[in-house]
């Protein structure tokens, strides 16, 4: 990556299945200025733990709007949602059904099988 | 027996799918419209804040004949006139279509506002304010899939096979990637409309669902492709700094209405040295453009991010906030304050002109499967004219829709039960491969775009795409098989990736094979070995899979008969 990179964000992410036990995971990312919340997390599945559950399709347009999740206790998209030096809590929707990590069920029921 | 039947099955649900679901359902079709992101906000329409090109004739006069005209200078002598021809004609229609339900293009006194764009000799380009074509043309498919009876949406299955069965398309197999159960689906036609192939690059202007697959299931169900090495890369796609909530190939229009100083890493004016003008108002050509920026960074005279410098510096505030009102405000919520800092951009993977080869009704050579939108090859030929991808997505999807509906009148085929269960149990073999000590798939996927990018993207060299070649025969045969998947079943975005990269490695090998076969340089397809046209290549190369290996062969191009034109 380019010398810009130099600090480290600190994200704390909310972990697990609906009916498994919760659990919260730190990670530490290279930082770079302009980060988003979704910057972090497809870093982190890139390189630390791939098993990590998010949901995103557009990446950068804010035009998909299926990257929502709670950052630091309020509802956003983690695309828009800027990264700072300090942690940042990311928890799933609280008031949709779980289902795992930071993917809760967010579909019309007429959208599933 | 299949879990799941329907008339038409539509795989992806972006523009052009989104668009064939609703005209096969109005001519009585039941659809089962599926994406293994979310139904209607996934694939390419729906980033483009760009502008449509249609043959209107709102500002000045035009007609479908000259749209034809640019379409086929743009594609160098390559182009399917016939397939361009459908874009070209149809194209006014569904932008009226539109209009009606619901899409609310800009206009001025009363008429539409076209804009000019690089390529059209008339102000032919139509949008919606501000930056907003793309998120509202795809609003506007979702509530009309939602409010047509016979429409079926499924989120987040992913097909992975066509099934093939006495040589009809007769259905899929898919994953269910919310509790990870596979999916039997008949079908008596089939319709692909996945898009095209630009995450293959590690600079991209995708979305997360642009990673080959429609290509690798046209060619596992034995339909062929075509164009397979023109790839469009964008030349000032954003890089730096960090933007998000817009789309990176949003500085065109800053472009044509302001102009704009493209500068090296030293800030110095660039262009002049690679034989072309910019006098501070940046109209070099796209291709130049690309390469002089790419040359400037390869002789260590980038910007930080592996680009060039736009400044904007030079344009009062006032000019940019008229031109651009709003967009103005989000680039300053991103940091971005054009009259305080100049941006980084640079060349990115934005469109694929290859893809499926399709007749004019968009069937494949396999009856009852057809293709729609990014994923059809031949109609843009070596390089497309800016604005075609809206239009095409629209009327490939219609014509694509009309023309399944039309199939399910015919006589069901059998559906193939065995089959079926082979390809789950090839395919649960591949899921359930060993573990241990493997690579992750994402890993994988970010080494194949890095080597999709240095070695096979917008300059290219008999030596490097035959490095690249080689790499991706390697981890075909090794990594590919020792891959490292969690046992999770709910959405497992390993197995998903996995997929996802068996697919890109099919699309990558036919992208680098059709390249070093194009010993050229034509349109998007540019060779640094073999710097010019040559004039005995003007024809197209499809690839298929023989002998369970991609086998490639030449064809001449499809021509229109002219006197067609007249007639319609």
């Amino acid at each position: 990556m380019t010398d810009s990179i130099r600090k480290a964000a600190h994200l704390c992410i909310r972990r697990g299945a609906s009916g498994e036990a919760v659990r919260y995971d730190r990670f530490e990312v290279p930082y770079e200025e302009g980060m988003s919340v979704l910057d972090a997390l497809r870093w982190i599945r890139a390189h630390v733990d791939s098993t990590l559950a998010i949901r995103y399709s557009c990446i950068n347009a804010n035009a998909c709007k299926t990257c929502m999740a709670l950052v630091n206790g309020s509802v956003e998209y983690t695309c828009t949602a800027k990264l700072t030096p300090e942690e940042i809590t990311v928890e799933p929707l609280p008031k949709r059904p779980l289902i795992r990590d930071l993917i809760t069920d967010v579909l019309a029921d007429e959208e599933k099988l | 027996m299949p879990q799941l039947s329907t008339d038409v099955l539509i795989v992806g649900a972006g523009g052009a799918g989104m668009y064939a679901a609703i005209a096969a359902a109005e001519r009585g079709a039941s659809v089962l419209l599926v994406d293994k992101g979310q139904v209607g906000r996934g694939g390419a329409t729906i980033m483009a804040q760009m502008t449509v090109a249609a043959a209107l004739g709102e500002q000045e006069p035009d007609s479908p004949a000259l749209h034809l005209e640019d379409t086929l200078k743009a594609g160098r002598g390559l182009c399917n006139e016939e397939l361009a021809w459908l874009v070209c004609r149809d194209g006014p229609q569904r932008i009226a279509e539109m209009e009606q339900w619901g899409t609310r293009w800009a206009r001025e006194s009363g008429r539409i506002k076209q804009e000019m764009a690089p390529g059209h000799s008339v102000k032919r380009c139509c949008y919606v304010d501000f930056l907003n074509t793309g998120p509202a043309v795809a609003a506007t498919l979702r509530r009309k899939v939602g409010e047509t009876a016979n429409i079926r949406r499924i989120s987040n299955v992913a097909v992975l096979e066509i099934l093939v069965h006495g040589g009809h398309a007769v259905g899929a197999v898919a994953l269910d990637l919310a509790d990870g159960n596979w999916l039997t689906i008949q079908a008596r036609a089939v319709i692909l409309a996945a898009g095209g192939l630009t995450k293959l690059y590690a600079r991209n202007s995708a979305s997360a669902n642009m990673g080959g697959e429609a290509y690798a299931l046209a060619l596992s169900a034995g339909a062929e492709l075509v164009d397979m090495e023109f790839v469009q890369f964008f030349p000032i796609g954003h890089l730096a700094p960090r933007l998000v909530g817009m789309d990176p190939i949003l500085w065109d229009p800053f472009r044509y209405k302001l102009g704009g100083k493209l500068l090296n890493g030293c800030f110095e004016e660039f262009i002049d040295r690679y034989g072309s003008t910019d006098f501070g108002s940046y109209n070099a050509t796209r291709d130049v453009a690309a390469y002089a920026i790419l040359k400037e960074v390869e002789a260590e005279r980038g910007s930080p991010h592996g680009g060039a410098y736009l400044d904007f510096r030079h344009i009062p505030e006032t000019q940019l906030r008229a031109a651009f009102g709003p967009v103005i405000d989000r680039l300053v919520a991103n940091g971005i304050d054009l009259t305080q800092r100049a941006v980084e951009v640079g060349p990115m993977a934005h469109y694929h002109m290859g893809g499926i080869r399709v007749d004019t009704d968009m069937q494949t050579r396999i009856p009852g499967l057809y293709a729609a939108g990014e994923a059809v090859g031949g109609s843009n030929g070596a390089n497309r004219l800016s604005g075609n991808a809206i239009t095409e997505a629209f009327v490939f999807g219609a014509r694509a829709g009309t023309a399944a509906a039309e199939k399910t009148r015919q006589a069901a085929q059998d559906w193939g039960d065995r089959t079926a269960r082979e390809w789950v149990e090839r395919l649960e073999k591949f899921r359930q491969s060993d573990h241990r000590g493997g690579i992750a798939p994402i890993a994988l996927q970010a080494e194949l775009q890095e080597l999709m990018w240095e070695k096979a993207g917008a300059f290219r060299t008999g030596e490097k795409l035959v490095a690249a070649l080689a790499r991706i025969e390697e981890i075909k045969e090794r990594e590919l098989l020792h891959l490292c998947l969690s046992g999770e079943q709910r959405f497992n975005l390993d197995v998903q990736d996995a997929f996802e990269l068996r697919a890109m490695l099919m699309a990558a090998e036919a992208v680098v094979r059709s390249a070093l076969e194009r010993v050229e340089s034509r349109g998007a397809h540019q060779r640094e070995d073999f710097p010019l046209a040559d004039a005995r290549l003007m024809k197209n190369q499809t690839v298929e899979i023989k002998d369970d290996a991609l086998s490639l062969r030449w064809s001449a191009p499809v021509r229109l008969d002219r006197s067609r034109i007249t007639d319609d």
